[in-house]
């Protein structure tokens, strides 16, 4: 019997090692350049490309980036979000109550369509149901699905409804669980709620984790929950996540060169840890060696059973060639890693116990 | 008798299509911000920009007319980012804000650079309306900068309020200057560092024959900065009422106040758009609760900046609050 089944329930069949470190990513992928075409004739009221024809553009990328992590070899896929525009825009067109006012700035030129809460939020439609089924449909590996997280949801919207911030990531955190069942009941079984929020105001993990406990009300024991954030002074939210009810957290470490990895060597690391292995603020490949050597990191923190391999974050800015060099050199460390610790190659004294659940 | 006059600290969000005009002009990267040397183009962009906005103050109705501070990609760090002696860096976060800026990386002798005030020029070139000058304060512009040449953080604090003063001589003639010092407020001043954070305040101050206000915001200055702030020689102190009431009160009730007060009692932040009957009741309810009797000149502001709404709105803001100025008048006639 598996160490730890909710993760094992993802290893493939002919894995090749006895020792299984799971490959994933965070979801985002770079688009190709023909489907941000596409979008533009889309949008040129002169242009015969149409709605019918767009949509057509959309699953072609959908299938082949779902294709292209395949090809990279990761056990876990994701259609890279090509249908996504970006991570609170796309859910706010989705939920009722929300309206937009204009592009605000981020830095520099690079702006975003903030959205406003004017009514309370309600749940009309499902917001990924068809983007997780046509993926499933798509690949034979198991699909894991990203969803942007109430408190970020809320954080980076105008609230014009709400008493406050913690009442609207609440009512947010109920639809999210409504369309976690919807996933569920069309097959999804790993879901990552990505909340990078967090990390600018980390004095709310305690909202965060009240908004999971929503999350998480009916879902399947069995159904694998993450949380990814990224980008923030991890000492600042542990131990405190640690009371979180999710299987993992999916977290960015190599961009800072491990430099807070002691953070989560006190007390002991309970969750399963997805561990950014490869930067995606870097534009190139790091060596297959090199991500070894990031893996071992973790295992600094976890046992075997409890690592998940995954990039710091979103890789959607970088290039597409160097994306899939870094998903391919992940999983190659991967099994690496994976056949030194078959051999009894690693020494382990350094990472604790498998933890009790 | 008391004078309401409707500003904003500035630092405006572009009109959409300046937004999409420099979006293409510039680029998207870090190395695509403002250099402080662009080229006709830009510059013409800007200055279509700049147009707008002033236009859209004018007919909101606001008393006091800031040039926009459209070209300030680095919002307050603007003034070090296109400084000969100093080298952009990473991009890092602008207070706790979704917003990021180039760290400026001091390098060399901060001396007179003139940008801040070639764009005044250009704005008195548009209106004869009352014109107000924007600035970051010094220990705000000091806190957002990283110092590789002056060695120690009283050298730099006093060399960057000797750069800022610099820049205020050569200003056009202006009718109040906004010194912006939320970094009083975020990342306050330590016992010693307070009191030279008030005389760096003072030697800006000393550079203007106009009214000078210094506008905290993000919440409430501890009452020890706040009390060392009263010792600049400076016409007005803002309070975030948006963001922290308790505190702003309690200043005032237990250190008294300048003789004029600026008042930021529109969100700088939110959507939702104030009745102006109500911003002029929340002015009222502060006077309810200070012991001043009677200040000279109250500022009806937004509490922050104003570059995170979407432009619209902020149009809207200034309508209300240029509304909310004349129904005070009217109620303090």
């Amino acid at each position: 019997m598996s160490a730890n089944e909710n993760r094992d329930q993802f290893r493939p069949d002919d894995h090749e090692n006895d020792h299984f470190l799971l490959t994933t990513v965070v979801g985002s992928y770079p688009k190709p350049k023909w489907l941000n075409r596409a979008k533009e004739l889309y949008q040129d009221p002169d242009h015969s490309f149409d709605e019918d024809d767009y949509q057509e553009a959309l699953d072609d990328a959908s299938r082949l980036i779902t294709n292209e992590h395949e090809r990279a070899g990761l056990d876990v896929v994701v259609d890279g979000e090509m249908r996504r525009n970006e991570m609170v825009e796309f859910f706010a067109h989705r939920i009722e109550g929300y309206e937009f006012n204009g592009p605000v700035k981020v830095w520099g030129h690079n702006y975003f369509d903030k959205p406003s809460v004017v009514n309370e939020v309600e749940y009309t439609e499902t917001w990924l149901v068809d983007e997780y089924k046509f993926t499933a449909e798509a690949t034979t590996r198991p699909v894991k699905v990203p969803i942007t997280g109430p408190y970020t949801l809320a954080n980076w919207s105008f609230n014009e409804a709400y008493e406050d911030e913690e009442a609207l990531a609440y009512d947010l955190a109920n639809l999210v669980n409504e369309e976690i069942e919807k996933l569920v009941e069309a097959g999804a079984r790993y879901i990552q709620i990505d909340e990078p929020a967090l990390a600018t105001t980390p004095d709310d993990h305690a909202i965060v984790g009240e908004c999971l406990e929503r999350i998480v009300k009916d879902i399947p024991d069995d159904v694998r929950i993450g949380l990814h954030v990224c980008y923030g002074d991890y000492s600042r939210i542990y131990p405190e996540i640690l009371e979180f009810p999710v299987d993992e957290f999916d977290l960015e470490l190599a961009n800072g060169d491990y430099d807070q990895l002691e953070v989560f060597t006190d007390p002991d690391f309970t969750k399963d840890l997805a561990l950014g292995v490869t930067d995606v603020h870097v534009a190139e490949v790091e060596s297959v060696e090199q991500i070894e050597r990031n893996i071992k990191k973790g295992l600094e923190i976890v046992p075997p059973e409890q690592l998940i391999v995954s990039p710091d974050c979103g890789v959607k800015l970088l290039p597409r060639e160097v994306a899939y060099g870094k998903m391919g050199n992940m999983v190659d460390a991967a099994r690496n890693v994976e056949a030194q610790l078959d051999a009894g190659e690693l020494d382990l004294s350094q990472t604790p116990t498998p933890a009790d659940d | 008798m008391t004078e309401y006059v409707s500003t904003t600290p500035g630092l405006f969000p572009l009109p959409d299509f300046a937004k999409a005009e420099l979006s293409a002009l510039k680029g998207h990267q870090k190395h695509d911000l403002i250099s402080g040397d662009e080229g006709e183009e830009i510059t013409t962009a800007y200055e279509k920009g700049r147009d707008a906005v002033i236009t859209a103050q004018l007919e909101a109705g606001l008393d006091l007319v800031s040039e926009g501070q459209l070209r300030w990609d680095d919002m307050l760090a603007h003034p070090l980012a296109v400084h000969d002696a100093v080298d952009t860096q990473g991009i890092v976060r602008y207070y706790d804000n979704n917003n990021f800026y180039r760290d400026p990386v001091v390098t060399g002798d901060l001396t007179f650079s003139g940008d801040v005030a070639a764009e005044l020029e250009a704005a008195s070139s548009l209106t004869d309306s009352p014109l107000q000058a924007v600035l970051p304060g010094p220990y705000s512009l000091a806190d957002l900068a990283t110092d590789q040449y002056y060695g120690d953080e009283e050298t730099f604090l006093e060399a960057i309020a000797d750069f800022l003063a610099g820049e205020v001589e050569a200003f056009p003639e202006h009718d109040t200057l906004f010194l912006l010092e939320p970094s009083l407020i975020e990342s306050a001043p330590g016992d010693g560092i307070d009191e030279l954070a008030s005389e760096a305040i003072d030697r800006v101050a000393q550079a203007t024959d106009a009214p000078v206000v210094v506008h905290p915001f993000y919440g409430a200055l501890e009452e020890k900065v706040y009390a060392h702030l009263l010792d600049a020689d400076i016409d007005a102190v803002g309070f975030d009422f948006v963001t922290e009431q308790d505190q702003s009160l309690y200043n005032i009730q237990e250190y008294g106040a300048t003789d004029d007060v600026a008042l930021g009692l529109v969100d700088g932040q939110n959507t939702l758009v104030e009745d102006p009957e109500a911003v002029r009741d929340r002015a009222e309810w502060v006077f309810d609760r200070v012991p001043v009797t009677d200040f000279e000149t109250v500022y009806l502001t937004t509490n922050t900046e104003t570059f995170y709404l979407p432009y619209a709105k902020f149009e809207a803001k200034l309508e209300a609050l240029a509304e909310a100025a004349t129904l005070a008048e009217v109620a303090a006639v």
